[in-house]
């Protein structure tokens, strides 16, 4: 009898074993893991996918309190990789032999690499990049090509950003800086906070709202009832689809460039099943696909045989090739910089 | 009881009050510690150790505390409203009409609630927004002829609170009002006394202690509400948790987060210990 009951616990704890390799819990953004693909994957490899949304600063919160247990693979933006590794060691090292290498731009993977390296090792490779710059309702709001639109009292009302670090570059940019070069320097840094708090806090009442979710925003822009945005390009290009007066537009200062990654946590339970799924999403029929679907450009190198006309389309019309020269793409953030950001953006919304 | 059925007793009181203490333990004073240690610690890496930086910038930064008397005064504000609101309902439920009935307006009452607080705020952004719902007619019935945007300011922020809050309020004042002796009123009336008279000296006094449980309740749920300031409330209405969030998620510094999250506990208990001395209540009477 006990022997029984000892090898049913085995199979028991056996089985319990398998079921935990058999799926890989993905922390990524909406979007980024297509049912389609999913299934795919799950028929392939037999391996389900257990997927929770989150961005940037959720994805650091949550593996911070776990110290990088819970999840099998995350996807922060690579410039929100570097400092939070080296103060919480929230990932473990990317193996670059388990990774199909083939499969990625080559200058992609090699600046994200170079942008997650700490202490000799790397930590991300590139999964799908994009821009935030204008969504602009042409309409209504003809001749917009700079983020001063978005202070510009002829638009009082028809606004709307969020409060969150894109707006502060993009802001800085406007304002004649250049926000990047001054991330040495702290003090430079807070002029620059200092004067771009002002400017937000003057321009108050040309703010609809703050948007806080990207669905919201894109109904207010199809409703007519903000004319100018800043946000995601392919929120752009999906209200194109629906009406032809609203597009995305690269404002001259330049749209700001990110890329988004795998990263696996450090305490990854499943880390075969993330090198295969990493495989899986840069093949170029499913990268392909994902892009299709998403209007996320890939990082994945042949994909574009598998790329939808319109989506393409969307793109050559949005980026001429000196926009895409003047894209300016984040580079790592130093973690005290954020602290200041925060705190000027608390300022900024609780200012009358 | 001999000495034996006595120790059972005992041991039957801590057994069933051990899974109350565990809850307590684990799921309340633990984290709190945690929460507690965190507030006292350094967020800098470079300089790690002990340090009351975290609750002298609540008072030195003047955005934080503004924040705080901003939200505090709102939420009395809006406890104030859900009373007023909340008293002759549950006196109609509890009194005017018949038993039937009574329970079926309860269950009225009830039903917003089978949906989560976030669908209904959804709910009101759609009647709101300026593409919205009521614009709608109000343009249809030539009332307005330029939509209205309702949304994004401090009355409709309000006004959401109070809706969300109203059933917290409702309830205990309608438990209270059940057992006030009808025929006090109605002797009250023979004796030719006000309807505001009767509501002064009768009612209110009755229901003490169902409206001060209701207004440490809806206090709280307002003062610690995220959802509903967030979504609704306008460009300038920081709330005080969403500064909290903000220090955890945005800024990182969980220790200057920590910090707040204490400050919002011992604020509001000082806030509730206030309302209840200016009443001249006990905190013991009311949730008897």
């Amino acid at each position: 009898m006990k022997k029984l009951l000892v090898l049913i616990a085995l199979v028991l704890f056996a089985s319990a074993g398998v079921a935990k390799a058999d799926t890989l819990k993905l922390m990524t953004w909406k979007g980024y893991a297509p049912k389609v693909l999913v299934e795919k994957f799950q028929k392939e490899t037999g391996i389900s996918v257990e997927v929770t949304y989150s961005n940037n600063e959720e994805m650091i919160a949550k593996l911070r309190a776990t110290r990088g247990a819970g999840f099998d693979l995350a996807q922060p933006s690579q410039d929100r990789i570097s400092s939070v590794q080296a103060e919480y060691g929230l990932y473990q090292p990317i193996d670059y032999a388990k990774v199909d290498g083939k499969l990625f731009i080559p200058s992609m993977l090699e600046a994200v690499k170079k942008n997650t390296l700490v202490n000799g090792a790397s930590y991300a490779v590139p999964f799908c990049w994009g821009t935030s710059g204008l969504i602009v309702n042409s309409e209504k709001a003809p001749g917009v090509d700079s983020y001063k639109a978005l202070l510009d009292k002829k638009f009082t009302g028809r606004a709307s950003y969020r409060l969150k670090r894109p707006t502060i570059i993009a802001m800085g940019f406007a304002l004649g800086y250049d926000p990047f070069a001054l991330y040495a320097d702290t003090a430079k840094y807070q002029a620059m906070l200092d004067d771009i708090e002002k400017t937000l806090v003057a321009a108050k009442p040309v703010v609809k709202n703050y948007w806080a979710n990207g669905d919201a925003l894109l109904e207010s822009m199809r409703s007519g009832e903000v004319f100018v945005a800043m946000a995601w390009d392919n929120g752009g290009w999906k209200l194109h689809g629906e009406n032809a007066a609203i597009d995305f537009k690269a404002p001259k200062e330049g749209a700001l460039g990110w890329i988004d990654t795998f990263a696996i946590p450090a305490k990854a339970k499943n880390v075969d099943a993330a090198y295969k799924w990493i495989n899986f999403m840069l093949r170029p029929e499913n990268a392909g696909y994902f892009t299709s679907e998403e209007n996320v450009p890939t990082a994945s190198a042949d994909a574009n045989p598998h790329i939808a006309e319109a989506v393409r389309a969307n793109f050559e019309r949005s980026f001429p090739p000196a926009t895409i020269d003047n894209i300016k793409w984040y580079p790592p953030v130093p973690a005290e910089l954020e602290a200041l950001e925060g705190k000027m953006l608390d300022k900024v919304k609780a200012a009358k | 009881m001999s000495a034996s059925g006595m120790k059972q007793s005992r041991l039957a009181f801590w057994l069933f009050l051990a899974p109350v203490l565990g809850w307590l333990l684990l799921l309340i004073v633990l984290p709190h510690l945690d929460m507690l240690y965190m507030s006292l610690r350094s967020g800098s890496f470079s300089h790690p150790g002990w340090t009351l930086t975290n609750y002298q910038a609540f008072f030195e930064e003047p955005i934080y505390w503004l924040t705080f008397a901003r939200t505090a005064g709102y939420a009395v504000i809006t406890t104030a409203i859900t009373l007023v609101l909340g008293l002759p309902v549950a006196f109609y439920i509890a009194k005017v009409v018949r038993p039937g009935l009574s329970g079926a307006l309860m269950v009225l009452l009830l039903l917003p609630f089978w949906v989560s607080e976030l669908v209904r705020v959804y709910g009101w952004m759609i009647l709101l927004r300026e593409s919205g719902v009521i614009n709608f007619f109000l343009l249809r019935l030539g009332i307005i002829d330029t939509p209205i945007e309702m949304l994004y300011n401090d009355a409709t922020m309000i006004m959401g609170l109070v809706y969300t809050s109203m059933l917290f309020m409702v309830v205990p004042l309608v438990s209270v009002m059940e057992s006030l002796d009808d025929s006090l009123v109605e002797a009250a009336y023979d004796l030719g006394a006000s309807r505001l008279c009767i509501w002064r000296t009768i009612i209110i006094p009755h229901s003490k202690p169902g409206i001060t449980s209701g207004c440490i309740v809806v206090f709280m749920l307002s003062l610690g509400n995220y959802l509903t300031p967030n979504l609704m409330g306008g460009k300038n209405s920081l709330w005080f948790t969403e500064q909290i969030y903000n220090q955890f998620i945005a800024s990182f510094n969980w220790n200057q987060g920590s910090a707040f999250g204490f400050l919002l506990l011992a604020l509001s208990s000082v806030i509730v210990w206030a309302g209840l001395k200016l009443t001249r209540q006990k905190l013991g009477e009311v949730a008897s």
